[in-house]
């Protein structure tokens, strides 16, 4: 089975997180880039799968030059081998850029199963996955915390807000993963060695049959009008337990009417 | 005045508070459209969206449109646009409602804008990003804007539309007839308040400690007609259902109380709860950073403290 999983370099949620100024779009220089984590668990899933019924997993990204970065870290999990597409006319494509550039990619490298997580910390639409199988015209089995993959079917639960559904449908197809789904692996020292000489192909717009006209802020379906830092909450009352900590946080929700 | 498309929410026919918050916002933009997806649809809802301000209700109450995952509700909605050549299309900010929108938008060489917290004039969009660090105004600059609008983040007001009903037959794809739900598990807990939807949620984390010992925070969430949620963390280890979790990689909620029993408030849940307006913090750590974010504060053991609060409330009320 050639299964293509598909990962993201995203600002450590642990830093603080800007836009810049100049074009407001993300500033990949102001935190630390760092693997998205829901991908993790897109790449431990796929090499589940790979496990289970053979095949090859293939990662992509699209991103700059430092998000190999983040390449690195799933081929250190153990796949085999990865696309990179980087080009400066891809800097600030939206969600529409995005699935057309990342749907021409998987269009290229061929696939019988595309993997994602269900969404990114930074811009978290958590529609990407919905929009690669719009564009592929393939089945869309998102938001899965359970992934079964039988004779050219696959079975998944959909986390729903009542529990889950269960959805049928044929390969080729697209899933997105929420954290539920297994436990991604540490990558081992041999892992990362081996990681080093394992191939990654560097791909442009043109290279990849993207429509130069569909990508890139300046093409961008939407824009950012401006932004500012949310104003900081005013410091709130803490108090310390003397036995009548509960009363008086029932005073104090009664103080604003919520009893 | 033009049409603006609002897909409504409902969970068996019974209409989601969110899709009146969006009939409302809606009026401000043009003529609320409502759109009824699947099984449910009966006279009391018709009059409900009509009471908040629906002009028109397009009704789609065909099995087909919700056996299968997602696009056969954008093939409906591909339909409407192109029919009614609307303003703008208003979804729910939910999991799946942002799949439709994110669909909708590449059907119709749209653009979208996730996870909106207010619209303003010209149909410019409030967002806030960064787990409520930064605050965004952004606009859609191509095609139709398609608006995913977060719950509970605009006041739901009634006034009387005229609720004309028009049965909309759709011609569903075959290429839309490819993930087909086989079975629907439910899971629920209670009849409490759906999570997102909730004006009062309770939530409980590593420091509830175990499973068994989170019917002190249900019995909490029950005394203030609550939904209950749960940190990562309490739902890593399996005390509580995944769909209640809250945070980054789970749920984000905007209600108007929080109430966060033995989390600590890593960024990891504070993306999901930040926007709430009041936010009541119980932990035993001093230094544990939900407390910057706490209108009101106690520390000390949950075990003691939620108790007697959910005690106080009681007698109270």
């Amino acid at each position: 089975m050639n299964i293509v999983v598909c990962v993201k370099q995203v600002p450590d949620t642990a830093t603080e997180r800007k836009l810049r100024s100049d074009d407001k779009t993300l500033d990949r220089d102001a935190a630390d880039g760092v693997i998205n984590e829901l991908c993790e668990y897109a790449v431990e899933e796929a090499l589940l799968l790979k496990e289970a019924h053979g095949g090859e997993v293939t990662v992509l990204t699209m991103g700059p030059d430092k998000a190999s970065d983040t390449i690195r870290k799933a081929l250190a999990m153990g796949a085999d081998k990865a696309v990179h597409l980087v080009d400066d006319a891809l800097h600030g494509s939206d969600a529409l850029g995005t699935s057309h550039a990342m749907a021409q990619a998987l269009k290229k490298i061929g696939f019988d199963l595309v993997i994602l997580g269900s969404e990114s910390t930074d811009a978290r639409t958590g529609v990407l996955a919905a929009m690669l199988a719009e564009r592929l015209g393939v089945p869309q089995l998102t938001f899965a915390k359970k992934v079964e993959v039988g004779k050219g079917t696959i079975t998944v639960q959909r986390v729903t807000d009542y529990g889950y559904d269960k959805v049928e449908a044929s390969l080729p197809a697209v899933v997105s993963v929420v954290e539920k789904i297994n436990e991604p692996r540490y990558p081992s020292f041999k892992g990362i060695m081996a990681a080093k000489k394992k191939p990654v192909e560097k791909l442009g717009v043109a290279d990849a049959g993207i429509d130069a006209s569909q990508v890139g802020l300046a093409n961008s379906w939407s824009e950012v009008v401006d932004f500012a830092a949310a104003p900081p909450r005013a410091a709130g009352t803490i108090v310390k337990d003397e036995g009548d900590g509960g009363a008086k946080a029932a005073e104090f929700l009664a103080s604003k009417k919520f009893v | 005045m033009s049409e603006v498309l609002v897909l409504v929410e409902h969970v068996e026919g019974q209409i989601k508070k969110v899709t009146l918050e969006l009939l409302t916002l809606a009026r401000r933009l043009g003529a609320p459209s409502a759109v009824w997806t699947g099984p449910g649809y009966s006279a009391e809802a018709r009059a409900k969206l009509a009471e908040h301000g629906a002009e028109k209700i397009y009704v789609a109450d065909s099995a087909d449109i919700t056996d299968y995952v997602v696009a056969p509700k954008v093939d409906l909605l591909a339909q409407l646009v192109s029919s009614a050549s609307p303003a703008a299309v208003l979804v729910a900010a939910t999991a799946e409602a942002k799949e439709i929108a994110g669909r909708l938008a590449v059907r119709t060489d749209s653009g979208v804008l996730t996870d909106v917290v207010g619209i303003e004039e010209g149909l410019v969009a409030d967002q806030s990003i960064f787990g409520g660090g930064v605050n965004v105004r952004a606009r859609v600059t191509k095609g139709l804007p398609i608006i995913a609008v977060r719950p509970n983040a605009s006041p739901v007001e009634a006034a009387a539309g005229a609720g004309a009903e028009e049965q909309v037959s759709v011609a569903v794809s075959d290429a839309s007839k490819t993930a087909r739900v086989v079975e629907r598990v439910k899971e629920e807990k209670g009849a409490r308040p759906e999570l997102t939807e909730a004006a009062i949620v309770v939530s409980g984390g590593r420091g509830v400690g175990s499973a068994e010992n989170f019917s002190i925070i249900e019995k909490l969430a029950d005394s203030l007609g609550a939904a209950v949620g749960a940190s990562r963390a309490a739902t890593d280890a399996g005390w509580y259902p995944h769909q209640f979790q809250v945070g980054q990689t789970g749920k984000t909620v905007s209600p108007q109380l929080y109430i966060a029993a033995g989390i600590s408030g890593a960024i990891q849940h504070r993306a999901g709860m930040q926007t709430a307006k009041t936010i009541v913090a119980i932990n035993k750590d001093p230094e544990a950073p939900i407390f910057e974010l706490a209108d009101f504060g106690v520390v000390g053991d949950l075990n003691q403290v939620v108790p007697q609060l959910t005690e106080e409330i009681a007698k109270r009320t």
